[in-house]
């Protein structure tokens, strides 16, 4: 099977607290760590693991730009065959739509069994998968936790559905699948597996080699735009209890003693 | 302004709580515009619910089909396309069906899409302002939405409370036969039940629930200790079930279980909003988080910034001196 996953490098928060900058209208950016989205790399290894039981390669591609090479090389150490910078001025400041609409091309201009997206980025938006699917006129599932590979050029996948069930569904191929987290345990990647791919050979595909009109994609095209980022409004917020360590602990087996919480 | 759709999630024929929340969104668009409610379903059921939103909405869109007994989001789509006129604006909550509808049918619609809106703060031309939070709710965003070729937006469940009082007596208007055939390359098989663990969170008085924040496999045994001494029960969010460290029938979210303790310790929880989705009944929560700008702190009761590593151990032995003090004095009475 013929697998492409599409992959983003995101600000880790994992490893960033993220804050905004003194200006207020963004988030500060200087020292933040950078890794591929955790679904994406979810989803990466499920495509190696579908490949490794009925053959066929995995594609990793990523519309960004030279910064982004770092996440098509980790993911290529973990096991892709090919790493993929889609990459043209014309693309940047798409919305999801723009990204979709770019994918497109490039999954047209190949051919593909099944393309995977991990659910969600940092953004919280979960939405170029389905945008994807929609333009590709492929079917499409969202949040998936399992796949089976049946006969005939079906899949029997499971969605993640409310209350820890799982909804199980058939779906055809070729189509397009966001990966929830925890659908399996992606293979550690070291320094060494890293080093090996550093001299494969990245193509960057642009905007006329897919055929893509540049009004259509990016900033001028977008029907969605984040305007400005600024703090969460308080909410009710928590009493903070401050003091030494055992200070606070006083506090806290009171206030538990009081509410009950100590059986 | 273009007509405003809710589309309305139900299940075994009751209406989503989200049915009430969706026209609140919508008055926040467009005040003089009266929200329709679309309802896909077959049978009893969807009765049941388009009847059950007459006091809600002033006009409920019902599509039955038996293919739409269950639903499957491309049917779903197929089904809302037939109907909805150009331009319309259709609400849609953010859930587990919402993302798998709602983006491809903004494609079809040829419209915009937001998703996981929290809040809708006016229109400026064909421009619609709304709030939305990116970094697992660390941080708000603004965005602009443009509406001239209509727009699907995807409102976060809560997000929006229902003001009630408006009693609609809204009218019921079939719309099935606007319908052809449905049928899609997915199909649903059947569902799955959530597995039952050896320990059931959702019944329990207290829960120590841990996060991310618990770094390792090994540390586990930390928050099991201090739960032993408490009397109370570990569960925890989703990063420590993706990676394998405990039994998804501990998940507190709305993708696992949702529970109603008196006292909730989340430790090195940040409080994404699928996991706060999973809290009922107001327990009094205890956050404990070395970020203080964890968005958990927003909504606990209490907050303490320390490292759950080094805090929970000096709690555990706290909770088991006065444990062993209480039992002396028990033991003299």
């Amino acid at each position: 099977m013929e697998i492409l996953v599409c992959a983003r490098r995101v600000p880790d928060t994992s490893e960033n607290e993220i804050e905004l900058h003194g200006a207020g209208n963004d988030i500060e950016r200087d020292d933040l760590v950078y890794s591929v989205n955790e679904a994406d790399n979810y989803a990466v290894e499920e495509a190696l693991q579908i490949v490794a039981r009925t053959g066929g390669s995995v594609t990793v591609a990523t519309v960004g730009g030279e910064e982004d090479e770092e996440i098509l090389r980790r993911e290529m150490a973990m096991g892709a065959a090919r790493g993929v910078l889609i990459s043209d001025e014309a693309f940047a400041g798409s919305d999801g739509r723009g990204i979709a609409a770019i994918l497109k091309a490039f999954v047209q201009a190949g051919h593909y069994d099944l393309i995977l997206t991990g659910v969600q980025a940092e953004d919280g938006c979960a939405q170029v998968g389905g945008m994807l699917a929609a333009m590709l006129d492929y079917p499409f599932a969202s949040l998936v936790t399992s796949i089976e590979v049946l006969e005939g050029r079906e899949l029997k996948i499971g969605r993640e559905i409310e209350g820890g069930s799982k909804e199980i569904n058939g779906i055809d191929l070729p189509c397009v699948l966001s990966i929830q987290t925890g659908i399996n345990e992606p293979r550690y990647v070291g320094m060494r597996g890293i080093r090996q791919v550093a001299s494969v050979p990245i193509p960057t595909p642009g905007a006329s080699d897919l055929g893509i009109d540049p009004h259509a994609v990016g900033e001028g095209a977008a029907k969605m735009k984040r305007v400005d980022y600024f703090a969460p409004p308080a909410g009710k917020g928590a009493e903070m209890l401050g003091g030494s360590r055992e200070e606070v602990v006083d506090k806290l087996m009171d206030l538990l003693k009081a509410k009950g919480g100590l059986n | 302004m273009a007509r405003i759709f809710a589309y309305i999630v139900h299940k075994n024929g009751v209406a989503d709580d989200t049915a009430a929340e969706l026209p609140v969104a919508a008055r926040k668009i467009d005040p003089t515009e009266p929200c329709t409610a679309v309802v896909t379903g077959w049978g009893a059921d969807l009765d049941n619910v388009c009847e059950s939103l007459r006091a809600s909405y002033g006009e409920i869109w019902k599509i039955a089909q038996e293919p739409l007994a269950y639903p499957n989001a491309e049917l779903v789509r197929k089904a809302l396309l037939a109907v909805l006129p150009a331009g319309a604006i259709v609400l849609t909550p953010h859930g587990h069906f919402g993302v798998d509808l709602a983006p491809g049918l903004s494609i079809k619609m040829n419209a915009a899409y937001a998703p996981d809106v929290l809040d809708i703060e006016g229109v400026e031309g064909t421009w619609l302002k709304a709030v939305r939070q990116e970094f697992g709710g660390q941080v708000s965003a603004h965005v602009r939405c443009d509406l001239s070729t209509g727009a699907v937006l995807n409102i976060r469940p809560g997000a929006f409370r229902p003001s009630g009082g408006a009693r609609a007596e809204g009218r019921v208007v079939d719309q099935s036969a606007e319908i052809g055939p449905l049928t899609a390359g997915r199909r649903y098989v059947e569902t799955i039940a959530a597995e039952t663990g050896d320990v059931d969170i959702t019944k329990q008085p207290v829960l120590v629930s841990i996060g991310r924040g618990i770094g390792e496999q090994d540390n586990i045994a930390i928050a099991e200790d201090v739960a032993e001494a408490m009397g109370a029960v570990v569960s925890c969010s989703r990063p420590v079930v993706d990676a394998k460290w405990m039994d998804k029938s501990r998940q507190v979210g709305s993708s696992g279980q949702t529970v109603r303790p008196k006292v909730y310790l989340a430790c090195g929880i940040s409080g994404s909003f699928q996991h706060l989705a999973g809290i009922k009944g107001s327990p009094f929560m205890v956050a404990i988080n070395k970020n203080p700008k964890a968005p958990i702190f927003r909504v606990a009761d209490v907050g303490i910034a320390d490292d759950i590593l080094e805090f929970l151990p000096a709690l555990a032995a706290r909770v088991r001196e006065e444990g062993c003090v209480a039992g002396k004095e028990r033991r003299q009475s």
